[in-house]
């Protein structure tokens, strides 16, 4: 008989990914720019991170018109991003055929205790985390694919790094410890006891872990691949760059080849100028994307 | 013959890392290949799963088409799976341009609909497993068979898994299970070709 919605046919989804850029898109033409130059999917929005936060108020599921339109113009995955919290928004983007929901914190949450039961759903979600207890929450919700959350549409790559390298220490850390040590740490993380002791035995995440929130230039995508990053995704660094398409292959190709230093060296020069940066310590704590999320 | 046995997996994109794990677990070296002087010395290729447009465009950036399409003639076996079928297949429907134009067969992608209707299910293959874990991932499927293609498993009556020669073409990812029949299948392939060498 055949399934669909299992979680192999899900995480493998992710899987497929691996290695990949999924850029943020606000209309068809930009899709087909990052299409054209290489993206593994492509995430349909009615702003970039950093516009959304230019424009205050409350930032919602984008416009379906828009997401129609990504979904017609590229054959490859798009993603569409629902408010933390709210299902119903997902089982629109669902019913759109959709191929990957982000629960994301770059929206207002419309939940502020209760994330998505993503287990219900036929298509796969995709959520962000900043520590080991966040991410394996996710996944204990049905989330196939996890993300750093960094600090989305500032440009800056400092929160990525933080929450990639902490997620990857931890993993270390409960990998070494002894079986009997595990309960109490997963009290301590808040995370599900099968879930840490599944990384016990593996030494590695269930599902896969893209960074996310502040990549800009190639050599910030190489860098997040160093860290153990499985793939990159690209909110607002692409098209608010001087030169999308040209810096859209450019990120592409360092998160293919991110130890050929020389390649990267060359990807890098006459790029034009990435998007403008924000220092995190200039946000005020409510202009902080990655506190949103339990 | 000194040494392990070598097989390559193509690394620019996608399920890479499963297929190396399953090429150790059967007793061969595998190589991650991302560039043309990583295809010396290998005796097979696995193309894997991923986003086609996307490896296809990082095939054609560094020049790995021709030094593929060597391997191929120097009688080398190829496998690809998924995004890898689509690499391999000589024609795409809705595409003008083929990427490695091997295998004598024209693929739809995306056949089965969204990523909502990617599905697994259990198939008989020839000459591998009455029931073979299948796992299909916005899957191709193949809609026209050249004569020298042999069929070796269809799904709703449509085919999804050919042998052509040292070439096999797979719309499931059989790297994403335990069950490595279908890998030990290719590299009875890749170690008769060794054997048959001078």
């Amino acid at each position: 008989m055949a399934q669909t919605g299992t979680d192999r046919v899900k995480r493998g989804m992710a899987e497929m990914q691996k290695g990949g850029v999924i850029m943020d898109v606000v209309n068809a033409e930009q899709a087909k720019i990052a299409e054209e130059a290489g993206a593994v999917a492509v995430m349909a929005l009615e702003r970039v991170p950093s516009d959304i936060r230019a424009a205050g108020g409350v930032a919602r599921m984008a416009d379906l018109t828009i997401v129609e339109e990504v979904l017609k113009t590229v054959s490859i995955p798009v993603m569409a991003k629902a408010r933390i919290g709210h299902f119903v928004e997902a089982r629109l983007l669902e019913s759109m055929g959709v191929d990957y929901i982000d629960e994301s914190e770059v929206l207002t949450p419309a939940d502020e205790v209760y994330h998505i039961d993503k287990s219900t759903f036929t298509v796969p979600f995709v959520c962000g985390a900043r520590n080991l207890g966040e991410a394996l929450r996710r996944v204990g919700e049905g989330a196939s694919m996890l993300r750093t959350k960094g600090e989305p549409g500032t440009g800056n790559i400092v929160e990525a790094v933080r929450h990639m390298r902490m997620m990857q220490s931890q993993i270390r850390k409960v990998t070494g410890m002894s079986r009997d040590e595990l309960m109490t740490e997963a009290k301590e993380l808040g995370a599900p006891f099968e879930l840490l002791l599944q990384i016990h035995e593996t030494g590695k995440l269930p599902v896969v872990n893209f960074a996310a929130g502040g990549v800009a230039t190639p050599a910030d995508a190489a860098l997040m691949m160093h860290l153990g990053s499985d793939g990159v995704f690209v909110g607002s660094g692409i098209f608010k760059s001087s030169n999308p398409a040209k810096f859209a292959k450019a990120i592409v190709q360092a998160t293919t080849h991110f130890e050929d230093y020389a390649l990267i060296a060359e990807l890098s020069k006459d790029l034009g100028s990435p998007m403008t940066g924000i220092e995190i310590s200039k946000l005020a704590a409510h202009e902080r994307m990655q506190e949103r999320g339990w | 013959m000194a040494g392990k046995t070598k097989v390559g997996v193509l690394a620019l994109q996608g399920a890479v890392r499963e297929h190396m794990q399953i090429m150790e677990q059967l007793g061969v070296e595998p190589i991650a290949v991302k560039t043309k002087e990583q295809l010396e010395g290998i005796s097979g290729l696995i193309i894997p799963g991923g986003e086609s447009t996307a490896i296809g465009k990082l095939l054609r950036q560094y020049d790995l088409r021709g030094p593929i399409l060597d391997l191929h003639a120097e009688g080398k076996p190829i496998m690809g799976t998924c995004a890898g079928l689509i690499l391999i297949a000589k024609h795409i429907q809705e595409n003008d341009e083929a990427h490695l134009p091997l295998l004598d067969v024209t693929v739809q992608r995306n056949a089965f609909g969204r990523q909502v209707d990617s599905f697994e299910a259990d198939l008989p293959i020839k000459g591998v497993a009455e029931d073979f874990q299948a796992v299909f991932i916005r899957a191709p499927l193949i809609t026209r068979v050249g004569e020298e293609v042999e069929v070796l498993s269809t799904v709703r009556d449509q085919v999804v898994a050919v042998k052509q020669n040292n070439l096999l073409g797979i719309s499931f990812h059989p790297e994403l299970t335990e069950d490595t029949r279908f890998h030990a299948y290719f590299l009875h392939m890749v170690q008769d070709k060794i054997e048959k060498q001078p």
